[in-house]
């Protein structure tokens, strides 16, 4: 089976995901004591779909879309978060970042862009759970499955959230689920970008398609298949070690920070609650 | 009793809140009170909430406990079927559904399956249950298996071979939303399971299913009762808490059982037979 019809597979699945997706921002937010949602708002297509999602599920007048541009970032960005702003009616803040990042590279002129990337998305972390006090909000995580898998997002960054409705969708089935959605087009047709530089595109950053992601990712972790299986496949055996490898490397951004165990119960080893304990 | 009004009571329990459970309930009861009805029937788990982890240990209650007694104290005008952590005097902590009428427990089934796998982890906190019975009450005879339990046909199979007119499926069954089709795989696979064992075993099941989430994981409800047809009879067509009365007419069961006579044709001998000289072999 070739990428396309794999990844057609795995949009024709998230068919029915809205309505579970909603119960489940609804049920988790409630349930925390809170009301409100607060995220960042890029322009991009899966921080549209989470912007779509949190007002069917808890009204416009809760969610708090936050756009936070660097000077670098485009005006289509830009334009595209007003889009979604516009369309479903949101008061949204716009909070330019560059004063703050300019500052602190000012005497650092060799970072690369790496560092610069990590410090902007890592700035806007915390400029959303700033405001998560203001509103008396949840942040909402934009991080689809692939990125998760692939590693690709800052770690206390982009990756930071309270809940995360996409985190179990593919980046096809983001597109089909932000056409159920009737995200504007221009957001749904645009290709996918971290915006940290002109012109740049995660799927140039990254050396290969979401298309081909997708499929080699569905393969080796929900059809638990080996490398070999999925180069068998016919995919490159080249990229299926290097998609595979990325997941393995990448496996400490998912996860809690590593706590040496002293005691009998150590906390995420054997003192193991759900995190809606209690609530 | 010829015809029994069963309230299929799908609730979203508080995690580890079992006072807060405890009244949602009573509340309940008393609904299906007033409506009428002769039996109501809480998911697996619904005192406590399902994804425990080390908080069972706080949840736990023993059957004599106040809150468990308060509960069977409210089994007077309608019979109610409860699903709470049993931990017995010994400290073995069980996933119990409790049967309870005219103030007093007529049955407790302890799940004997419990799923250590995947997403599930209950082997690591719950002992294992060991016996499936049958019960009477009010001339009816019923069994109970919670959850997993179902997934084994072994268990209804038992049940049946008691000729149970109703058997009840207490659930806390998490929904895999990405099926392609509104309605999760497994919720289209639990249907299935229920109106077939109905079908095959010439009686009434009775499917209640929780809802809600808790770390992410989705309860898709979808509570349901078929009849010895494999017909559905009534249920709740949404993953949101409610509760819906079904009128089961069990004088049905005597023509089913005529005309279609799989219970009386069943040879549990040869089952036996079998069953002995294969675990003979093991041995």
């Amino acid at each position: 089976m070739q990428a396309q019809e794999i990844c057609e597979n795995l949009a024709a699945i998230a068919q029915g995901v809205i309505p579970v997706l909603t119960a489940f921002l609804k049920d988790e937010v409630h349930k925390a004591g809170f009301s409100d949602v607060v995220f960042g708002l890029s322009g991009g297509i899966d921080s549209a779909v989470v912007a779509y999602l949190a007002v069917e599920a808890v009204g416009k007048e809760h969610v708090h879309p936050i756009i936070m541009p660097y000077k670098l970032s485009s005006q289509n960005s830009i334009d595209d978060a007003l889009r979604v702003v516009d369309d479903l009616d949101l008061t949204a803040q716009t909070i330019e970042i560059t004063p703050q990042i300019d500052a602190y590279f000012a005497d650092k002129s060799d970072a690369t862009a790496l560092r610069r990337g990590n410090k902007m998305a890592r700035e806007r972390m915390s400029i959303i759970y700033d405001h998560s006090v203001v509103y008396h909000a949840l942040a909402l995580g934009t991080s689809n499955k692939t990125e998760l898998l692939l590693g690709y997002g800052t770690q206390f960054g982009d990756l930071a959230s309270a809940l995360n409705p996409i985190g179990d969708l593919y980046k096809a089935q983001i597109r089909a689920v932000a056409k159920s959605l009737s995200v504007p087009l221009s957001i749904q047709q645009k290709p996918p970008s971290a915006d940290l530089w002109e012109d740049q595109t995660d799927e140039g950053e990254l050396g290969f398609t979401y298309e081909l992601a997708d499929a080699v990712l569905h393969l080796l972790v929900d059809e638990r298949m080996s490398v070999d299986e999925v180069v068998e496949q016919g995919f490159d055996r080249e990229l299926v070690q290097l998609i595979s490898r990325r997941i393995t490397l990448n496996q400490y951004k998912r996860r809690m920070p590593v706590i040496a165990k002293l005691s009998s119960r150590t906390i995420g080893i054997d003192f193991r609650y759900p995190r809606d304990w209690g609530m | 009793m010829q015809r029994m009004k069963v309230a299929l009571c799908q609730v979203n329990p508080r995690l580890s809140d079992v006072k807060a459970n405890l009244a949602m309930h009573l509340a309940n009861i008393e609904e299906a009170k007033h409506a009428g009805a002769d039996l109501i029937v809480f998911p697996e788990l619904g005192l406590t909430g399902y994804w425990l982890k080390d908080s069972t240990l706080d949840v736990a209650r023993t059957i004599d406990h106040p809150d468990i007694c308060e509960l069977i104290q409210a089994s007077c005008d309608v019979d109610i079927v409860f699903s709470f952590v049993e931990e017995t005097k010994d400290h073995r902590f069980y996933t119990s559904s409790v049967y309870a009428s005219a103030r007093r427990v007529v049955h407790v089934h302890r799940k004997v399956y419990l799923p250590t796998y995947g997403l599930f982890e209950e082997g690591r906190h719950f002992a294992r249950g060991n016996d499936v019975q049958a019960f009477q009450t009010n001339d009816v005879s019923m069994g109970m298996m919670i959850c997993e339990d179902a997934w084994h046909p072994s268990v209804p199979y038992l049940l049946s071979l008691s000729g149970v007119d109703l058997m009840i499926i207490p659930s806390a069954g998490p929904g895999r939303a990405l099926s392609g089709d509104p309605n999760s795989g497994s919720q289209q696979f639990w249907e299935r399971v229920v109106r077939t064992y109905a079908q095959l075993f010439t009686c009434y099941v009775v499917f209640v299913n929780r809802t809600g989430f808790e770390d992410g994981v989705f309860f898709f409800g979808h509570s349901l009762v078929a009849g010895p047809q494999g017909d559905i009879l009534g249920g709740i067509e949404t993953h949101e808490p409610g509760m819906v009365i079904v009128d089961l007419d069990l004088s049905r069961l005597r023509k089913e059982r005529f005309r279609t006579p799989l219970l009386r044709d069943e040879n549990p001998y040869l089952t036996q037979r079998i069953l002995a000289r294969r675990l003979g072999d093991v041995k």
